[in-house]
């Protein structure tokens, strides 16, 4: 039980802080709660589908199925936050002076949570893939009662989501006119993150250079395993011992979408 | 920073240069939800193919902090990963979904 516990816990946990993130980088967005919810189911019934073809997926394209598929997902939702930043940076002047809430531009904030949408949904696809497979052996496995399993989950499950909220309603805290910046640099830091997760699994697969394995190490420090690590490797990409690819990708990341957020505050500013 | 670069630079071309040569290849089983054998040894400096076959009906997870890498083996799977180039060390790994009974280690010497 307590096996499962944690391992929900730890696979929630990070889909549950990304969903604490965007829910409060969009608040007052239109219709923000019934897109979130779309994301979060579609996610989980996603999870299920891919769960029960895992065997499947990875026996794709010579063995590296699951890598090209994860580094789809990946690229996918750092996508969805470059454009997410971008989009806010050109609404950031009315959004900082007034500290108004979102929503003047209906047609143009519903394109902008699908999109958070599909973020929600692929965050959710991915660690709860490995949730349905984790619970599905330890229910067949019979070490731990089929109970036991479901009690464990349940905990996992909560703790996990009780985190995300508590992020949220930490966010929330935040002082209108900070506001905008603090979420906007979190929605960064989470889009480099999973840049150099994209190209990790990629040299996983052999299909990038690793160029340095590692770049360098920090484990004594700061273990990735360390509850501190964990919460840093979610929020802002920390990794202990990160390859010199994975670096190159972060950093690419960090100036593309910085720079697509300048360009779109100062075509805003002429054309306003 | 520039330092950084140029190291970056250099590796890229010593990588690109020792691309296309075959890589040691390793083998592992799970069984019972265990690593066998428990232990392996490659050469350091070199990256690894890893190849992990699931004998087991429960999914596993091979998870290692030290060899930056985690990938989910479906049952009756699969899976091949790829590690190093590793300096000289021990590099323990093991089944996230067994994390009681399943470990091992990497020996890169």
């Amino acid at each position: 039980m307590l096996g499962a516990a944690i391992i929900v816990f730890r696979e929630v946990l990070e889909a549950a802080l990304i969903v604490g993130i965007v829910a409060a980088a969009t608040r007052g967005a239109p219709g923000r709660g019934r897109w979130l919810g779309i994301g979060i189911l579609a996610g989980l019934a996603a999870a299920a589908g891919v769960a029960s073809v895992t065997g499947e997926i990875a026996s794709l394209a010579k063995g590296a199925g699951q890598e090209l598929f994860d580094a789809a997902v990946l690229g996918l939702a750092v996508a969805m936050l470059a454009w997410h930043n971008i989009w806010m940076s050109r609404h950031a002047r009315a959004l900082t002076r007034e500290a108004r809430e979102l929503g003047a531009d209906v047609a143009s904030g519903q394109r902008e949570m699908s999109a958070m949408a599909l973020l929600v949904a692929l965050a959710v696809l991915r660690e709860g893939s490995e949730t349905v497979l984790f619970l599905y052996s330890l229910a067949i496995g019979g070490a731990d009662s089929p109970w036991g399993v479901a009690v464990g989950g349940a905990i996992g499950l909560g703790l996990g989501t009780a985190a995300g909220v508590a992020l949220y309603a930490g966010l929330l805290r935040i002082p209108a006119r900070l506001f905008f910046s603090a979420t906007s640099g979190l929605i960064l830091l989470l889009a480099c993150a999973l840049a150099s997760q994209f190209a990790r699994v990629l040299i996983q697969a052999d299909l990038l250079p690793s160029l340095a394995s590692p770049l360098w190490d920090t484990s004594r420090l700061l273990s990735d395993s360390a509850p501190l690590g964990v919460l840093l490797h979610v929020l802002v990409g920390y990794e202990a011992t990160p390859a010199g690819m994975q670096v190159v990708f972060y950093a690419t990341a960090l100036l593309l979408i910085t720079a697509g957020m300048r360009y779109a505050r100062t075509t805003q500013s002429r054309s306003s | 920073m520039k330092r950084t670069f140029e190291m970056l630079v250099a590796l890229a071309a010593l990588t690109a240069a020792t691309a296309g040569a075959a890589e040691p290849e390793v083998l592992l089983t799970i069984r019972n939800n265990r690593f066998e054998p428990q232990e392996v040894h490659v050469p350091a400096g070199q990256k690894v193919r890893l190849t992990v076959r699931n004998m087991d009906a429960a999914a596993e997870e091979f998870e290692s902090h030290e060899l930056n890498r985690e990938k989910v083996i479906a049952p009756g799977g699969v899976a091949i990963i790829y590690i190093g180039p590793l300096e000289a060390g021990r590099y323990p790994f093991y089944g996230e979904f067994h994390e009681d009974t399943a470990h091992g280690t990497v020996v890169a010497e």
